[in-house]
């Protein structure tokens, strides 16, 4: 019953893991653009979301209200600003600047929060939970994180295939001069792919600040899950995404089971191991 | 056809490998004329500049972009206090088993992390880092997470007196920068280099003309380790004290080295030699910043790659086609 309720608990923190990742797939989807701060965007939508919930005194799930359309904005400014003019077809600098970016925003948090851990307090729905027999119980907060998962998941593949904005993020992502030639603008278009994956890592970045403790340097941790679940998964399949931050989670849960030093290292262990026997990932769609 | 030969000294190479070697041969005098702050500080700067050219190579030839680099220091570093501690090894002569150890190490992890392509390759070896990092702070031996120092006893058997423990310790830091560069610019003067440099400009272009690009890269990849490892082995040697966070941290072994080359100039052999004492200069007027330091220092490495993605020796370079060492390839007629 134990191992159940482990499995059960890493199940739902992989829906977390696969909402790390949908960000991350998305704009490498879109245009082959790997982002090395995207872990360090998550933590800062945290620190926007501390911020939010302290100066209007409202609940941290409501403040996705403003984190959201925040972060949204951020994405399409650093998108057109500064991430459009370093993609190419070297992989060099996309790689250098987002790796710098992330450098920058780790220490401008760590200067103005300094490097205490914090949490945001969602109230009574914290320690909620539901019986669903056989002793076992689901928090109502991991429920609800879960949810959005797949409904993150579900919206991105509505959105990717019965869609006009879809249709201009395939189109540019199959052809970006053909793309052009069609008349879309492909600076616009990567603004706005940045944009919708800087709204995902809001909401990620509200549910991890309620979910447990968070300090400037945990970014990088989340970056890690979030590639590892989109490896697992296999490139370029939103629900093969799911499946990987599952199993991500699940592994890490058994591991901490075992001996709490093992946590960590179980997910790692696992993503090796799906690397050596089956490294187009479980559910590949495209090759990358 | 044998007409011509390839001609690699220019006259600014000339000038430029004198000043190398003239100032080698100070920096090895430098005992005798420094203080021991500055000699703690050279032997830092070299490290620095030792690890930025293996990181360009590795990245600016090769192309594999690494952000993981600190695995190889961290092991290096930990094989040598395991040995040192566990096994009775001396530790100077760990530094070279530190060496072997990593590159033994790196074999079968270029197998698995070569499966990912471009891109995701770069976070794969920060993957690998971490697993390491975690794997050393579950060693017991070595006091796992909380970290441990040398034993005086082991300390003493590098010499017994501080002042000729720490200027062993300084001319191995020097010979290990000169032994790497000079490594570096012979291999780049070999076919091989000819080779990187292709794949460097163009890998499909590389690739379509029979060059070996997955091979080639695979030893680049194992020689950076293998470098890299016994550099780390000797930063920790100086530093006595270990523990997993500092041994693979990201900041100290790939964050400012990956700055120091990007400024220094990637791809270029002169690079991260520039880069490195632009860095410490930096360094030496900004470090009461604390944290601000490194945003600054991230700022203008994102300034660099965008409008002078060559590095300052780049524009250098490109402005009075000058080398320090003779690297270039000029087709000259043979006289008869």
């Amino acid at each position: 019953m134990e191992w159940l309720n482990t499995i059960l608990q890493g199940i739902l923190l992989g829906g977390l893991y696969a909402m790390f990742a949908a960000g991350l797939s998305l704009i490498f989807g879109v245009m082959r653009l790997v982002n090395i701060a995207h872990g360090d965007l998550i933590v800062l939508a945290a620190y926007v979301a501390l911020v939010t919930v302290q100066a209007l005194g409202i609940n941290p799930l409501l403040s996705l209200v403003i984190v959201v359309p925040v972060m949204a904005l951020i994405g399409y400014v650093l998108q057109r600003a500064l991430l459009n003019r370093t993609l190419g077809d070297d992989l060099l600098p996309p790689l250098l600047v987002t790796f710098g970016l992330s450098v920058i925003i780790q220490n401008g948090l760590l200067e103005l929060f300094t490097a205490d851990s914090v949490k945001l307090n969602a109230g009574a729905v914290e320690i909620e939970s539901i019986a669903v027999g056989g002793g076992l119980a689901i928090g109502v907060l991991p429920l609800i994180q879960f949810a959005l998962a797949v409904a993150v998941i579900a919206g991105l593949q509505w959105l990717f295939y019965r869609t006009a904005i879809g249709r201009a993020f395939r189109a540019t992502s199959d052809d970006p001069s053909s793309a052009q030639l069609m008349g879309l603008n492909n600076s616009h278009v990567f603004g706005l792919a940045m944009a919708l994956s800087l709204a995902i890592v809001a909401i990620v970045g509200v549910l991890l600040a309620v979910r447990s403790n968070f300090d400037p340097a945990i970014g990088p941790a989340r970056l890690i899950f979030g590639f590892e679940a989109v490896i697992i998964g296999g490139l370029g399949s939103m629900w093969g995404t799911l499946a990987g931050g599952i199993i991500l989670g699940v592994a890490q849960a058994i591991g901490a089971q075992l001996d709490p030093g093992w946590n960590l290292l179980a997910g790692h262990i696992a993503f090796l191991v799906v690397l050596a026997l089956r490294p187009q990932g479980l559910f590949p769609k495209v090759q990358g | 056809m044998s007409d011509v030969r390839v001609r690699h000294a220019s006259v600014s190479s000339w000038i430029g490998t004198t000043i190398v070697v003239l100032a080698t041969v100070a920096l090895a005098a430098a005992p005798w004329w420094a203080e021991r702050a500055d000699l703690r500080l050279l032997a830092e700067i070299y490290a620095y500049v030792a690890l930025a050219s293996l990181w360009n190579l590795l990245a600016g030839y090769a192309g594999l972009v690494s952000v993981g680099q600190q695995a190889y220091v961290g092991l290096g570093a930990y094989v040598l206090f395991g040995l040192a501690m566990l096994a009775g090894v001396h530790p100077l002569a760990a530094i070279p088993i530190a060496g072997f150890a990593a590159a033994l190490v790196a074999v079968p992890v270029a197998a698995l992390i070569f499966r990912l392509r471009g891109h995701y390759f770069a976070i794969g070896t920060w993957v690998v880092a971490e697993v390491f990092r975690l794997l050393a702070a579950q060693t017991s031996a070595l006091d796992g997470g909380s970290g441990t120092s040398l034993p005086a006893a082991v300390v003493l058997s590098i010499a017994s007196s501080r002042q000729m423990r720490e200027f062993t310790i300084y001319w191995i830091a020097l010979a290990q920068v000169v032994v790497i560069l000079f490594a570096i610019v012979w291999l780049l003067r070999s076919r091989y280099g000819l080779a990187l440099t292709a794949i460097r400009d163009n890998e499909l272009g590389a690739r379509s003309n029979g060059i070996d690009v997955v091979r080639i890269k695979y030893a680049v990849y194992v020689a950076v380790a293998f470098g890299t490892a016994m550099l780390g082995a000797l930063i920790f040697l100086q530093k006595i004290r270990i523990s997993p966070d500092t041994a693979f941290s990201v900041n100290d072994w790939t964050a400012f080295v990956i700055f120091i080359t990007v400024i220094g100039g990637i791809g270029r052999i002169e690079g991260p030699i520039i880069g490195t004492v632009i860095f410490f200069l930096l360094r030496q007027t900004l470090a009461d910043l604390g944290a601000i330091y490194l945003l600054i220092l991230g700022v203008v490495a994102i300034a660099v790659m965008l409008w002078a993605p060559k590095g300052l020796w780049g524009l250098v370079a490109d402005r009075f086609g000058w080398q320090v060492f003779p690297l270039q390839r000029r087709l000259v007629l043979k006289k008869r």
